[in-house]
């Protein structure tokens, strides 16, 4: 059996077939919409999602580390949210900076207080990993807010499965069809105290103009639950209820894809018409749960990022496992001016920006491009500098990029999606929900990383998930 | 279970995609009267009625120009029941209701959709249109088939048929109406060729001008066309084969939910009127009268359904 390495190797080599299959592969994603839509491109409302026929490869030992470090990661991240919007003790100890967290939209003052059914806060998140050498990862990011993702990697797995058979026969690859069905699972436990044992899961989307609406529908349809609308969606006797052809019926638990600001027009923005209002009055009674939890914006910001080191280390009393890579937070002169002059090396994202959105890819980027965004930078008022929550989060770019991929090859950064597991021998485990951070199934897949607003930098989801050992 | 929302979905992606083909279908025929000399214009303008895209012609276009009604029907995006229009509809609809869906159903669908706009991405020219035409009830025939034989006969499937029913029965009698007065002509154009030509177009835009003569004698008759559309039960766009499956579906959704509601006592009143001995019945009465009555009582239904089922 040829390694896995030589495999690809073998691959890519052959490349006039690669770009049969490649093309054979576009066309089914076009037949069966997969898509998903970039805001502010009116030239393709959909686009297909751009898929790289060469996979990567995790051997079995670079996975293990890697869901370790994963999972310490989402551990602490859950531990940080418990205790922003309780005792706030790594605020009183100093290790992080009161003001980035009193000063920053992600904050939620209403779920001050509030414990989330389980006590679980982030019950899905995608970290975004880049690989530095053999062996070596670093998190580009954290996303725990409503990360997407993981509908493209498992439709990449059955193309990839359709196109080539003989990779899956030479190659143990682990299998990621369970991942639906875990989620339910998971979903499920999390439900709010007097669900039932067959709590009602729905999953709430913005609709069929989001970008994700794909992977909305997708997950709703692999679990076997409804898809819902704000709209759907009403308080009937303090609980969540849904529109049905038979009337109202109860909803337990809302997998929602919605942003926090969208969610209640009665406790957030106020002219959101994809929210259901009142849901947060009911959520605070402790009637729905919703996942993930409201205000977990706060450990995602990239200017939390940074700190995520100091956070692990204070939560789990290890170092991390998984290192960030290299930041400088252009809040402090010396770090602006190594950004300023290190531009074309850099990858530089403002630090309230999601996903894509109003960054700077230097290696990528055009002369014209990197100049209007060092003007950018530099047309900050001095005193907005100073506020850590203005300032902007450098990263070095992936190494990877530039690396000896072949033609059709794209650069890639991992997601890896983590949600707790909720079942232990097979049946529902009731505490699942209370340890449900602690254990839990890993699952990757390369998939584009966040720039798919920048047009010279075609990135890419290309899903090879090698597995996991759970 | 099912999301009002959702019922609301598969209905109206059943209804635009009913409308494309009918679209299609009324355009062949009035292009097929445009190549007879003996036709004026005034085809076009039949077929705009016939469309219920009369009037937001007229406010856009003024007089009936080919090239314009072609392409007001076919691409146009202000008139919603345009080809285009509502495939993206359907389309829209589908998408919406994706859970619903077998893959084959969404497949097809999508397929149709990505074809047409493929067809219709620029105006299409005269030679060309019969290819056009031809391919978008190509499409249409796809999805139709991949819903029938793969799709499970649940409320899913009734909603669907709701719509491809209510919105059928609507494009047959206005195709009749438009027409009545073909129909009942002046005793001076009967076996005139132009009779023949008119009539002809008539079962054209239903697809029964062969199917026709499997059941009358080959010589077209007013009174046989209006029975074939009206009252035959074995003719699939027919009044009565369309309320035949509307209450199909309605009696099945009363059953399983246990609740009869105000479209179910419309569409026993729709039933009734069209229980005549023979269709001289309809046609002493008024073929005009009645088929005005059906579409109203049609546009009832359809908004009486909404409601029942919680998407108005």
């Amino acid at each position: 059996m040829k390694s896995p390495g030589r495999r690809r190797a073998a691959l890519v080599q052959d490349n006039g077939r690669l770009v049969d299959k490649a093309c054979d592969a576009e066309e089914v994603f076009r037949r069966t919409g997969i898509t998903f839509a970039v805001y502010g491109d009116n030239e393709a409302a959909e686009r297909l999602i751009p898929f790289d026929i060469v996979p990567r490869i995790l051997s079995g030992r670079e996975w293990r580390r890697l869901a370790q470090g994963i999972e310490q990661r989402v551990i602490a991240i859950n531990a940080f949210l418990d205790d922003i919007y309780h005792r706030q003790e790594i605020l009183r100890a100093g290790r992080v900076p009161t003001e980035l967290i009193a000063g920053n939209e992600a904050f939620l003052p209403e779920m001050i207080g509030v414990k989330p059914p389980g006590g679980v806060y982030t019950h899905i998140v995608g970290t975004d990993i880049v690989r530095t050498g053999e062996n070596e990862f670093l998190v580009l990011e954290d996303n725990a807010r409503t990360p997407s993702g993981v509908s493209y990697m498992l439709e990449n797995r059955e193309t990839m499965m359709q196109l080539f058979p003989e990779l899956f026969h030479d190659v143990k690859v682990r299998p990621v069809a369970n991942y639906p069905e875990l989620l339910r699972q998971s979903l499920a436990a999390v439900r709010p105290a007097g669900a039932g044992d067959a709590p009602t899961v729905a999953v709430l989307t913005p609709g069929i103009y989001n970008s994700a609406y794909f992977e909305h529908a997708f997950l709703a349809d692999q679990m076997g639950v409804q898809l819902v609308e704000g709209s759907d969606l009403r308080v009937i006797d303090g609980a969540i209820a849904m529109r049905t052809t038979e009337g109202y019926k109860r909803v337990d638990v809302l997998y929602r894809r919605v942003d926090d600001s969208f969610l209640d027009p009665l406790t957030f923005r106020p002219d959101s018409t994809l929210g259901v209002p009142g849901i947060m009055d009911v959520y605070r009674a402790g009637r729905i749960t919703i996942a993930n939890a409201p205000g977990t914006g706060i450990a995602d910001d990239k200017a939390i990022y940074s700190y995520m080191p100091d956070i692990i280390e204070f939560y789990t009393g290890r170092k991390p496992i998984l290192g960030n890579v290299p930041t400088w937070r252009c809040s402090e002169q010396d770090s602006l001016a190594y950004v300023l002059e290190h531009l074309n090396e850099l990858v530089v994202k403002e630090v309230h920006g999601s996903g894509g959105y109003g960054m700077l890819v230097g290696p990528a980027a055009s002369k014209k491009e990197t100049k209007l965004f060092r003007a950018k930078l530099m047309a900050r008022p001095a005193r907005q500098l100073h506020r850590a929550t203005d300032a902007g989060a450098f990263h070095r770019a992936d190494p990877h990029r530039k690396g000896p991929g072949a033609a059709p090859c794209r650069s890639a950064t991992l997601r890896a999606g983590v949600g707790p597991r909720a079942h232990r021998a097979g049946r529902l485990d009731p505490r699942g929900a209370e340890g449900g951070v602690a254990r839990r199934q890993f699952l990757a897949g390369w998939r584009h990383q966040g720039h798919l607003g920048i047009g010279r930098l075609k990135c890419c989801s290309d899903a090879r998930p090698k597995a996991s050992t759970g | 279970m099912l999301l009002g929302r959702t019922a609301q979905g598969l209905y109206w992606m059943n209804r635009y995609v009913e409308r494309a083909e009918n679209m299609a279908r009324l355009l062949e025929t009035g292009l097929r009267m445009s190549l007879t000399s003996t036709a004026g214009t005034d085809e076009w303008g039949s077929v705009l009625m016939s469309a219920a895209a009369d009037s937001a012609y007229k406010a856009k276009h003024g007089a009936y120009e080919e090239e314009k009604v072609v392409d007001f029907i076919l691409r146009d995006p202000d008139n919603a029941s345009s080809v285009m229009a509502a495939l993206d509809s359907a389309r829209n609809n589908g998408r919406m209701v994706r859970t619903a869906l077998t893959r084959d159903t969404w497949e097809s669908l999508n397929e149709a959709w990505l074809a047409t706009r493929t067809m219709l991405g620029r105006k299409v020219e005269r030679r060309d249109l019969p290819k056009v035409l031809s391919g978008i009830k190509r499409e249409t025939a796809l999805f139709r088939g991949a819903y029938y034989n793969t799709q499970l006969r649940n409320e899913i499937f009734d909603f669907c048929q709701l719509g491809t029913y209510i919105e059928r029965a609507d494009n047959t009698a206005r195709i009749l109406d438009v027409k009545y007065y073909v129909l009942l002509p002046s005793v001076s154009w009967v076996g005139s060729s132009l009779d023949n030509y008119q009539w002809e177009s008539i079962l054209r835009s239903v697809s029964a001008h062969r199917s026709y003569r499997f059941v009358y004698e080959a010589q077209y008759r007013p009174q046989n066309i209006a029975d074939f559309l009206i009252l035959n039960v074995r003719m699939p766009r027919s009044l009565a084969f369309c309320v035949r499956f509307i209450e199909e579906s309605l009696a099945f959704r009363a059953a399983d939910y246990g609740a009869r509601h105000a479209c179910h006592q419309t569409l026993d009143a729709m039933k009734a009127k069209l229980a005549v001995a023979s269709v001289r019945d309809i046609i002493d009465v008024g073929l005009h009268e009645f088929l005005a009555g059906i579409i109203v009582d049609n546009n009832k239904l359809g908004a009486e359904i909404a409601e029942a089922y919680r998407f108005a």
